[in-house]
């Protein structure tokens, strides 16, 4: 079943088309990955899955529902959530508070409620932080779950990102360059994480990756952007050896001489 | 705070001993008890105006800030809190009636701080125009209790005191009102533009108070509003079965002392709540990160005008109580500098920490009203004296330079306020003792991370 189908999505800053009539189809439950050179229109793709684009043209199905035009945190309710690639922590909040922000959509606590204090309220409270520990556990953070974000390592910085997307309980999860300025130790422990996102929560995922070794390893699907337009789509291994992904990636010419060389 | 300046310090230094050992045990129980005692006395036994008494009242204001930061039982802080604020006050306040009145406006002040630290310390929402909500608070109440109304609602009494009352509830909603009303057009702006746009709605306001005399005679213009109405004094019994006869002066004075503590009270006791729920953290988040914040799901618009609207509406009560206080108000008490009065408090104390806002309102109000122009009055009796200050130094004339030379050496030796916004501290109440930090900081980490970045 097809949990995200993106039609004809289309995207022009003024008259840069950063997106270009672009199609894609997320099987629910599958890893798939977005590739394509610097500038190729990744990201801002995804701005546009979440909302934080209106596409020029073009609809958006999630879930069966159109999600076309709705507000960011809409579609967060709905159950698509992100990472960014560069890391955009709440700095100054602490690790646990950092997931418990990713729960707004799922917390219902209004205002006279919380002034009052109710009950129910300190029992939502309760349970937003033994879920926000969980969480934290899964990502293997529940140390540091004290200090101020800004004061995390880097990889770790990284981990808390992925673990606030969860806190929204989502079923699609967009990854921005999940393993970007990790070295190999760390981007192994990455891959691995993001495929237990899949294997033992049941999220289907989505990133874009520049490191070949992760895509050609975790993803199932890839799609290859170039200049905003889909040049190319299909298993790991169609890709590999698929002419015009070579010429994206080394230029002209290259194609002849083979196949793309998985990188380290 | 010696590591963060980049300095060695020795593993255990002489003031973090004696923090740990005040705090340990019975010992700030004692130190605090002894504190409090001591202030006490000093302020009943010598209630005269002066230097000295200044020094006291300040102490006592501090005192304060002790207590709510000590390591000591809730009950205990509550009860000592009470006795000195709702007696030993009080009972100095009959006795010299100047320190009342200068601690009933740092209340004030205090509330009003809160309430602008919703938006500017807690949403990040920078926020020039502020004291326009409370100048909305006092024309409402200055309107309706005096014959003003009867130019709009020809035929129409003055309100009796006894409606202030309500008055304050309906200062709350309609301060709530324009909150969101002055929040609609700015949603879309951050930083700078925001703080041009809300300064220019602040003046706006100022401006319709001084020319809402035409062509019906709303507010009366640049005369202000006098002989505003005050609620009825119900105190009277209470004094003459204590037998204690004073004035209707001071009578007012203990009455409005005491409904700016409630008030404040209330503030203080809301503030913390929403600080400590996910509205709270939604705020913060955007602050930190508006993009980051609404990616994640939280709704900016709301958001942003509910920070608008809570910190708009704690201003329209105080605005409310300000004009019952002061039963005459015109439109220059509510100019830009008020607002940018309040603003300093904020970012004085400590941009998003509820006792840092408090302690810099309390600061900059008693530097204001009591402690600049003492400075001044006592230098020029040295002049008189034959002191040789020279005679074209007028010391009144310094005070607002001296008020801006601390506000400079504060922000550049401290400028994340008096008493910083700690999130740390609040988390570690609901945990088991804190593990360990890793010891192991991935510092080549970060270096890959960022010479991959480059």
């Amino acid at each position: 079943m097809a949990l995200l189908e993106a039609k004809h999505i289309t995207k022009q800053f003024g008259g840069l088309t950063a997106v270009n009539d672009v199609s894609l189809t997320i099987e629910a439950g599958s890893i798939v990955s977005v590739i394509g050179p610097n500038g190729a229109g990744k990201t801002t793709f995804f701005n546009v899955l979440t909302g934080i684009y209106k596409p020029t043209k073009g609809t958006i199905l999630f879930d069966g529902k159109d999600i076309t035009g709705l507000r960011p945190d809409q579609i967060t309710a709905l159950g698509i959530c992100r990472t960014f690639q560069n890391i955009r922590l709440f700095n100054a909040m602490t690790v646990l508070e950092n997931v418990q922000v990713g729960m707004h959509t799922r917390l219902n606590a209004g205002l006279w409620q919380i002034i009052l204090g109710t009950p129910s309220v300190r029992a939502e409270e309760k349970a937003s932080l033994e879920r926000a520990r969980e969480l934290l556990r899964f990502v293997n953070l529940d140390h540091q779950r004290n200090q101020l974000a800004r004061n995390l390592p880097y990889g770790d910085q990284r981990r808390l990102e992925i673990a606030r997307a969860l806190a929204s309980s989502p079923k699609l999860i967009l990854l921005d360059e999940p393993t970007a300025g990790m070295n190999p130790q760390e981007t192994a422990e990455a891959t691995n994480l993001i495929r237990r996102l899949r294997d033992e929560l049941g999220i289907t995922v989505v990133l874009i990756e520049h490191d070949m070794r992760v895509v050609m390893t975790i993803s199932e699907r890839i799609t290859v952007l170039d200049y905003g337009t889909k040049i190319a789509e299909g298993l790991p291994h169609e890709i590999r050896s698929n002419p015009r992904v070579i010429e994206a990636y080394l230029g002209k010419g290259a194609a002849v001489h083979g196949t793309v060389k998985v990188e380290g | 705070m010696a590591t963060r300046k980049g300095q060695v310090s020795p593993p255990v230094s002489l003031w973090a001993q004696l923090r740990t050992m005040a705090g340990r045990g019975p010992a700030p129980y004692v130190l605090i008890a002894a504190y409090a005692a001591i202030v006490s006395a000093l302020l009943l036994s010598n209630p005269t105006t002066g230097l000295g008494t200044d020094m006291v009242v300040v102490l006592f204001l501090l005192l304060m800030f002790v207590i709510y930061r000590a390591p000591t039982m809730l009950a205990f802080k509550l009860t000592l809190g009470t006795i000195l604020l709702a007696i030993i006050m009080p009972v100095f306040g009959v006795l010299n009636p100047f320190y009342i009145d200068v601690v009933t406006k740092a209340g004030m002040f205090a509330a009003l701080a809160l309430g602008l630290n919703v938006v500017v310390g807690f949403a990040g929402l920078l926020d020039l125009g502020y004291v326009a909500f409370f100048a909305v608070g006092a024309y409402l109440w200055g309107i309706f209790s005096t014959p003003q109304i009867s130019n709009i609602v020809p035929g129409t009494e003055p309100l009796h005191g006894s409606w202030f009352w309500l008055f304050l509830a309906i200062g709350l909603a309609v301060g709530a009102l324009f909150g969101v009303l002055l929040g609609l057009p700015v949603l879309r702006l951050r930083g700078d533009y925001l703080a041009i746009v809300t300064l220019g709605l602040g003046e706006v306001i100022r401006v319709l108070a001084t020319n809402l005399d035409r062509p019906i005679n709303i507010t009366n213009g640049s005369q202000g509003i006098k002989d505003i109405g005050r609620p009825p004094l119900f105190t009277e019994p209470i004094f003459q079965s204590l037998g204690i006869t004073i004035s209707q002066v001071q009578e007012y004075q203990l009455y409005f002392y005491f409904l700016v503590l409630i008030v404040l009270g209330l503030t203080v006791f809301v503030v913390h709540r929403l600080n400590d729920s996910r509205i709270g953290r939604a705020w913060t988040a955007i602050r930190e990160d508006e993009t980051a914040a609404i990616a994640m799901g939280i709704p900016l618009v709301r958001m942003k005008l509910l920070a608008f609207a809570v910190g708009a509406s704690f201003a329209g009560v105080m605005g409310v109580i300000f004009s019952a206080l002061q039963t005459f108000i015109n439109p220059p008490t509510f100019d830009l500098l008020r607002s940018i009065g309040i603003l300093s408090m904020v970012i004085l104390g400590g941009m998003g920490s509820i006792p840092g806002t408090m302690l810099g309102a309390v600061i900059v109000t008693l530097l204001d009203l009591q402690l600049l122009p003492r400075i001044a009055t006592e230098l020029a009796a040295l002049q008189r004296r034959g002191i040789p200050i020279p005679a074209w130094f007028d010391p009144a004339q310094y005070q607002r330079l001296l008020f801006g030379l601390l506000l400079i050496i504060m922000m550049i030796f401290r400028p994340e306020g008096l008493l910083p916004e700690d999130r740390r501290r609040r988390e570690l109440h609901y945990d088991e003792p804190e593990p360990a930090p890793e010891t192991q900081q991935s510092a080549s980490v970060t270096e890959t991370a960022q010479s991959a970045e480059g």
